[in-house]
């Protein structure tokens, strides 16, 4: 049996997290905070870390596993923490993809390690686990969901403002005082009903549209794939600051949509095999809600046009409907392929699609519809990149580089036609 | 304004210089060496020499290019994009580019939407691999195109990685095949990896370009391409300098004086630290305490100047080297010799006996043996006594020098081969499959690819102060690895010494995969040329943070080890070895002719050698029939009875007026046919199944394919799908399946993403299916009461209504058939199991996919497993005799649940039951479920044995490792007999196993 999470240690440990979403779990934090959890997100980075991941999991185990396991294993190892204080926490999807076995690697490692006392807490779609000291509440779970809404919100104005501030860092120290003051409104169970999220929704634009910013003409890059090479800098060799840095605006999907999609999922393995009717709707009410928040988002964004918002959900379902069948369900599934033709219509042409070398999901939604996507967006600059323990940077910023090189070129010829 | 372009690539640099009207007025080209900013420094200034006083803008393109630019503020341009604007301007009516260059691999589509594709982390099929591959045949790069013009066959090599054909050749080569078929299939190797890395599904046709060093130097490389494609490619002039051209044509700039930028570069000291780890000696004084520790382990054992009494003689053929030696009744060493084996073993063998013969006419050899890839081929053409799996040779080395030796790492020129031993017996063997990284042979082309010999670069290596982390990886990303450290200012020390520590962890964490170092063992051997590197050697007891044995002849422990072995076995010393005399030797020939086997459909590229007219060894077989033997022993084989149950339902009956369906004969078709063949042919439809798979129909799908990362049987399903589009079916049905058959094993019971998904990529990727319906719909057989409602949905939306009660007869019978299958799988299984348990015979559980029955995915394996006298059970057969137990990992996928069900009934057998495991390449939950499967048989004190398989046929290494294996279960099998006394008469397992061997001979 692995380590119970008892409600002693409710009081003396804290749970460690790797930075999975980066403005997103500093949010989450707030809520765990909010339930009596001592929540700590691991920025450890580096080769010591990957090494670390290495020795102990797979050496052909996906890149996100040995980054994000590595995290916390390095946690263990580096003395920064009590061995004997911490517990460590996954959260899953339980899909037909191999990184529903996390929980089990990491549980391995750690017996390998001699350290199998420390608890591991598994947040999964398919099925809970039972802790003596740690209960996901439906509540709980709910909050953690508007947490991630406000991360989304926070992400896409930041992505949209920084490269056109006038005063550069004034975008990000508003994400930060944000994360600050909503951590402290959830510390008095404030910010979370839907009216206060309103209110703090449209205030958060309001001040982001404050900014002062310049206009320019930049290259804008979608940026699609795999959850965590996605949004992780640590997994993705820092590629946003990257595009920064090669003049770029980009736009990563936000992490609701994520879950919109495991939700609707429920529907479809009704429609296709049968089976239980109240997973079914269970999926339907879980979309019904989480589409209130979205709606609650777009109203929020709805009187700046400035800032380009996310397409409903349910344009992301049509939109996929016309690249790949959606009984696609696993690792991103149908998701990839939708948010990449709705970035391409929004104007985002140029895609890189960032996946871990050979993953296994990655090979039909991600290079395997890269052609049919071509075919109805000719204009599209799809570009895969694999990120690796053994990838060089360079390789993965001359890629991109090209990516650049052919945008630039497209653009130019663009504002040629319309001259 | 002069303009210059400067192309500074992965291993050479190019410079082109332009007028104001783009003329070209000076082009130079240059391997770097990788010292990039002193060559750089040194070009530009001849160029400021050739123009003095002017000013040029100055643009720069290529792979190591973007540091120089970022560190001087010039422009950079992508080399990729660059060739494009060059060929806009010197060849606009090109429709694709092909360039391949140093580590890179491109191709460019210009018209018809522009598409540009590059190699991404795989440096496969470049002129890296080209150059590999030629010092590999010990030849230039220039004469392996020679050589390709005189080819008469090709063979199949990987195309995928240089490893990987690196261990295609290799057998090859020590096979006796033909050099100039071999190098003309190395050039095939390369096409074909360009074609099925970077076209991505896009047809190449029109008007060709041929850029890049390979393709300008090597004409035979670029027939070859107009071969595969059926095009006629050009290669125009300044082929080389098309990115350095393209950058010169964007530079734009102001004027750079290209003097100060020369001192510029010069001066310049990188900011960026790359990462170290430990020096490996501080000073000469613990260098020295170090050797001479090291001197202290071969004590007892002396070379001797002159052959005393009878001698024993030991070969070790290894896939890179021969090693040779004499040995007296003492163990003393005599005439130690080691040498690259320059792919053909036999004059060299032959050369040392004819030397020994010369000088010592009366020397008394009383046996000999030979061991190693080339085991066979030798022992055929000298007539040697013995031939032994090279484990056996090496644990009978090792024992000499430290008999409580429990652990034995060898290190050689392409394999790494660690030992585990228990009770006095070879415990646990790990081989490097697939993979070569961090081998001797690896340290030797990066020597000299900086321009060392590998003596004086090791050195180099022992006292730098911050060896370079590399980690452990594969070989092609540790080149990346390398550049980028050059780049952050490593010395050649440095790397030389990264270099060593990376073997060493790749051998200790990729291979052996051991978690912690020190657990490996207490007295520890180790040995292989490589090992005589005092650099691998340090980096070794550092990282496992103990002191082991290093023999003084560790180079060559195999031939000692044989030499040993055939001492031990030697009935009679006085005696005389049936080995070649000197005059035999002196009437010795050795001729080889290629050949195709008929005998089956596999097609079997034979290699047949003469010696001396009267010696017959044929290579290259996957089964005994060219051997002609004089009577076939009965096999138990449930892999071929599996095959044989599926051709039933292949017949492909043509009834007029029925329509056609048609079923890709791969991957989960390989579990459903029965049912699938049973619902359409009881629904009334003729149904066509795609052929069985081969090489040619891989290639015919091969275009298709969009990511080359994925495993071989979901590749080799576009062959399978454009077989039936050549067939002209009314429609294809490959359906998506998320879910398998629930057989109540695991938590859930997935496909895998790759069977499960696999039909939306044949539908987004192959064109042609435009001309046939297509039917990929999901749909799910766990589901028997949902089954016939969705089908019904989907059939009527392709095909005339009809009445559910008709699917539902239709689906009753296909479960039927199913069930039918399986049971029948089972039932013949179990009747093996009762007659291998009757017959003494070792059982085997080929444990994999029910799609690696397919011939072409196993290459045979199982043929294999019965020559060597084992009987075969697959997976499915054992899986449903046991329950339901837990496991430490997430069971939910219906096959892998089978593998771990099937291991756990290996794990409550005795000891001549055990499991193999296949794994193709790729296969990203193999790297779950091996871990998995390993520690439930050895909880069980089994021997876990993995086989990757690729595209490869390299049998060579997976013969070691399955007789590795049987010696080892042999001895287990012995140590239970002499505990409970049983089996008596029976003859030993390792008599039976080489009894079964072909003796290779006619």
């Amino acid at each position: 049996m692995p380590q119970d999470f008892t409600k002693e240690m409710k009081k003396t440990h804290t749970i460690l997290c790797p930075d999975i979403f980066p403005t997103h779990m500093e949010l989450l934090r707030g809520i765990f905070l909010m339930y009596g959890y001592r929540l700590d997100v691991l920025h450890y980075e580096g080769k010591q870390v990957i090494d670390t991941g290495l020795k102990y999991l797979h050496n052909d185990i996906c890149y996100p596993a040995i980054c994000s396991l590595g995290q916390q294993i390095y946690a263990l190892q580096c003395g920064d923490y009590d061995v004997h204080k911490v517990a460590l926490i996954m959260f899953q999807t339980g899909g037909g993809c191999r990184a529903s076995n996390y929980i089990w690697l990491l549980r391995r490692a750690l017996k390998n390690m001699g350290l199998d006392f420390v608890p591991v807490i598994s947040i999964s779609f398919s099925g809970l686990e039972h802790y003596s000291g740690f209960h996901l509440t439906p509540m709980m779970l709910l909050m953690g969901i508007r947490a991630l809404v406000y991360g989304d919100m926070l992400l896409l104005l930041k992505n949209q403002c920084m490269p056109y501030e006038k005063t550069s860092g004034q975008a990000q120290a508003l994400v930060q005082k944000w994360i600050q003051r909503l951590t402290d409104q959830f510390q008095h169970r404030r910010g979370l009903t839907n009216a206060s999220m309103r209110k703090n929704l449209q205030e958060m634009v309001k001040e982001f549209h404050q900014i002062p910013k310049c206009s320019r003409s930049l290259i804008k890059v979608g940026i699609v794939g795999e959850i965590y090479v996605k949004y992780s800098s640590f997994g993705n060799n820092n590629l946003e600051k990257f595009l920064a840095s090669q003049g770029c605006e980009y736009m990563i999907p936000g992490v609701l949509g994520f879950l919109q999609y495991c939700f609707a999922n429920m529907d479809i393995d009704y429609r296709y095999y049968g089976g239980n009717r109240l997973i079914r709707t269970g999926g339907h009410i879980a979309e019904f809600m989480a589409r209130k928040l979205e709606q609650a988002m777009l109203a929020a964004l709805k009187p700046y046009p400035e800032f380009a918002a996310p397409a409903p959900f349910e344009k992301l379902k049509k939109l996929a409907d016309t690249v790949i069948d959606r009984g696609v369900k696993m690792g991103e599934g149908w998701l990839l392929p939708g948010e990449t033709a709705e970035l391409i219509e929004k104007g985002y042409t140029n895609i890189i699609c960032a996946q871990p070398f050979g993953c296994l999901p990655n090979h039909i939604v991600g290079k395997g519809v890269i052609r049919s996507l071509r075919l109805r967006y000719p204009h599209a600059n799809i570009f895969p990149i694999d990120y690796d323990p053994g990838a060089s940077r360079v390789n993965q910023e001359n890629r991109i580089k090209l990516m650049l090189a052919i945008a630039r070129e497209e653009q130019a010829n663009h504002e040629k036609t319309r001259a | 304004m002069k303009k210059l372009g400067l192309d500074v690539g992965s291993t050479t640099l190019k410079c082109v210089v332009l007028d104001e009207n783009n003329t070209i007025l000076f082009t130079t080209y240059a391997r770097h060496l990788s010292k990039i900013l002193p060559q750089t420094a040194q070009l530009l200034r001849e160029i400021a020499a050739k123009f003095p006083g002017e000013t040029m803008s100055v643009s720069v393109a290529g792979s190591a290019g973007m540091g120089m630019a970022n560190a001087f503020s010039l422009p950079f341009i992508q080399e990729v994009y660059a060739t494009r604007l060059a060929v806009a301007q010197l060849a606009p009516q090109t429709d694709v580019v092909i360039e391949l260059g140093g580590e890179d691999a491109k191709i460019l589509f210009l018209t018809n939407g522009v598409e540009v594709r590059m190699n991404g982390t795989c440096a496969g099929g470049t002129g890296a691999f080209i150059d590999q591959m030629a010092s590999l045949m010990d030849v230039t790069p220039e004469d392996l195109n020679t050589l390709a013009s005189q080819h008469e066959k090709i063979y199949t090599i990987a195309s995928r990685c240089g490893v990987f054909a690196k261990s295609d050749i290799q057998p090859l080569l020590n096979q006796g095949a033909r050099r100039e078929d071999i190098a003309a299939s190395i050039f095939y190797a390369v096409v074909n990896q360009t074609i099925s890395g970077l076209a991505q599904g896009r047809e190449i046709a029109g008007n060709i370009l041929y850029l890049g060093g390979p393709l300008t130097f090597l004409p035979q490389l670029r027939s070859s391409f107009d071969d595969v494609l059926h095009v006629h490619g050009y290669c125009p002039e300044y082929s080389l300098y098309y990115v350095a051209l393209g950058a010169a044509y964007a530079a734009d700039t102001q004027g750079f004086d290209l003097e100060t930028l020369a001192s510029q570069i010069l001066d310049y000291t990188p900011k960026d630290a790359y990462a170290g780890c430990a020096r490996l000696f501080s000073n000469e004084k613990e260098y020295a305490a170090f050797r001479k520790s090291h001197d202290q382990a071969s004590k007892g054992i002396r070379e001797i100047d002159a052959p005393e009494g009878s001698m024993f003689l030991g070969i070790d053929v290894g896939s890179t080297t021969v090693k040779l030696l004499l040995c007296d009744h003492e163990g003393n060493i005599f005439r130690p010799f080691y040498s690259s084996n320059h792919a053909n073993p036999v004059p060299i063998v032959r050369k040392y006996l004819e030397k020994l013969y010369q000088d010592f006419p009366d020397i008394h050899i009383a046996a000999c043996a030979v061991t190693g890839y080339g085991e066979e081929i030798i022992r055929c053409a000298f007539h040697v006594d013995f031939g032994i799996v090279e484990t056996i040779a090496h644990y009978t080395a090792a024992k000499k020098f430290r008999p409580d030796v429990d652990f034995i790492l060898d290190i050689g020129g392409q394999d790494i081969k660690c030992f585990q031993i228990k009770n006095g017996a070879i415990d646990n063997i790990f081989l490097n499959e697939a993979c070569s990284s961090g081998c001797g042979s690896f340290l030797q082309t990066f020597a000299a690819a900086l321009g060392y010999d590998i003596e004086t670069f090791s050195k180099l290596g022992l006292f730098a102060e911050k060896p370079v982390d590399l980690g452990s990886r594969c070989t092609v990303f540790m080149n990346s690895s390398v550049k980028q450290a050059q780049k952050d200012g490593a010395d050649v020390g440095s790397i030389s010494a990264g270099l060593s520590i990376s073997v060493v962890k790749n051998a200790l964490y990729k291979v052996i995969r051991c978690g912690d170092a020190a657990t490996l063992g207490k007295h520890i051997v180790v040995q292989g040329g490589t090992f005589l590197n005092d650099a691998v050697l340090r980096a070794f007891e550092q990282e496992i943070g103990r002191e082991v044995i290093r023999p003084r002849y560790a180079a060559v422990m195999g031939a000692y080890g044989a030499a040993l072995y055939a001492m031990e076995h030697c009935a009679n010393q006085e005696q005389r070895s049936s080995l070649l005399d000197a005059q035999a030797l002196r009437n010795f020939r050795h001729e080889t002719h290629a050949f195709t086997c008929s005998g089956c459909n596999n097609h079997c590229r034979l290699t047949l050698n003469t010696f001396g007219g009267k010696d017959r060894y044929i290579a290259g077989n996957r089964c005994d029939k060219p051997l002609k033997l004089p009577q076939a022993r009965e096999t138990f084989n449930l892999v071929a009875y599996k095959n044989s149950l599926l051709a039933k339902f292949k017949e492909n009956k043509k009834i007029p007026g029925r329509p056609t369906i048609g079923l890709p004969m791969g991957l989960n078709f390989y579990e459903l046919l029965p049912f699938w063949y049973t619902f359409f042919d009881t629904l009334g439809f003729n149904v066509a199944v795609s052929p069985t798979s081969s090489r040619k129909l891989y290639l015919a799908g091969q275009s298709t394919i969009p990511s080359d990362t994925v495993c071989y049987p979901a590749k080799l399903m576009h062959g399978h799908i454009q077989a039936l589009l050549d067939e002209n079916v009314d429609a294809i049905f490959y359906p998506d399946m998320s879910y398998n058959i629930d057989e109540h094993l695991g938590d859930q019971h997935f496909n895998c993403p790759v069977v499960a998904y696999y039909p939306q990529v044949i539908r987004a990727n192959m064109r042609a299916l435009k001309q046939t319906v297509f039917i990929c719909d999901f749909i799910s057989l766990h589901a028997r009461r949902h089954f016939p409602i969705r089908c019904k949905q989907i059939l009527d939306s392709y095909f005339p209504k009809r009445p559910l009660k008709e699917i539902q007869k239709a689906a009753r019978a296909a479960y039927a058939a199913y069930d039918a299958y399986l049971a029948d799988v089972r039932r013949t299984g179990a009747q093996y199991l009762t007659i291998a348990t009757q017959k003494h015979l070792p059982v085997i559980v080929l444990a994999g996919r029910p799609y690696h029955i397919d011939p072409e995915i196993n290459h045979g394996i199982d043929e294999l497993l019965c020559q060597l006298g084992a009987v075969v059970l697959s997976e499915d057969s054992v899986s449903n005799q046991v329950s339901r137990f837990p496991v430490s990992v997430r069971n939910q996928w219906t096959y892998h649940s089978r593998l771990y069900a099937a291991a756990k009934f290996v794990a409550e057998q005795g000891p001549d039951i055990n499991l193999v495991q296949l794994v193709s390449f790729g296969c990203g939950l193999d790297a779950i479920t091996s871990d998995e499967t390993r520690s439930i048989l050895e909880k069980a004190g089994k021997i876990y044995t993995q086989i990757k398989i690729d595209e490869i046929s390299n049998m060579g290494a997976i013969k070691i490792r399955l007789r590795s294996l049987f010696s080892v279960v042999e001895d287990k099998s012995k140590l239970s007999a002499s505990v409970s006394g049983t089996i008596a008469g029976q003859p030993s397992l390792e008599n039976r196993i080489s009894a079964s061997i072909p003796a290779a001979m006619l």
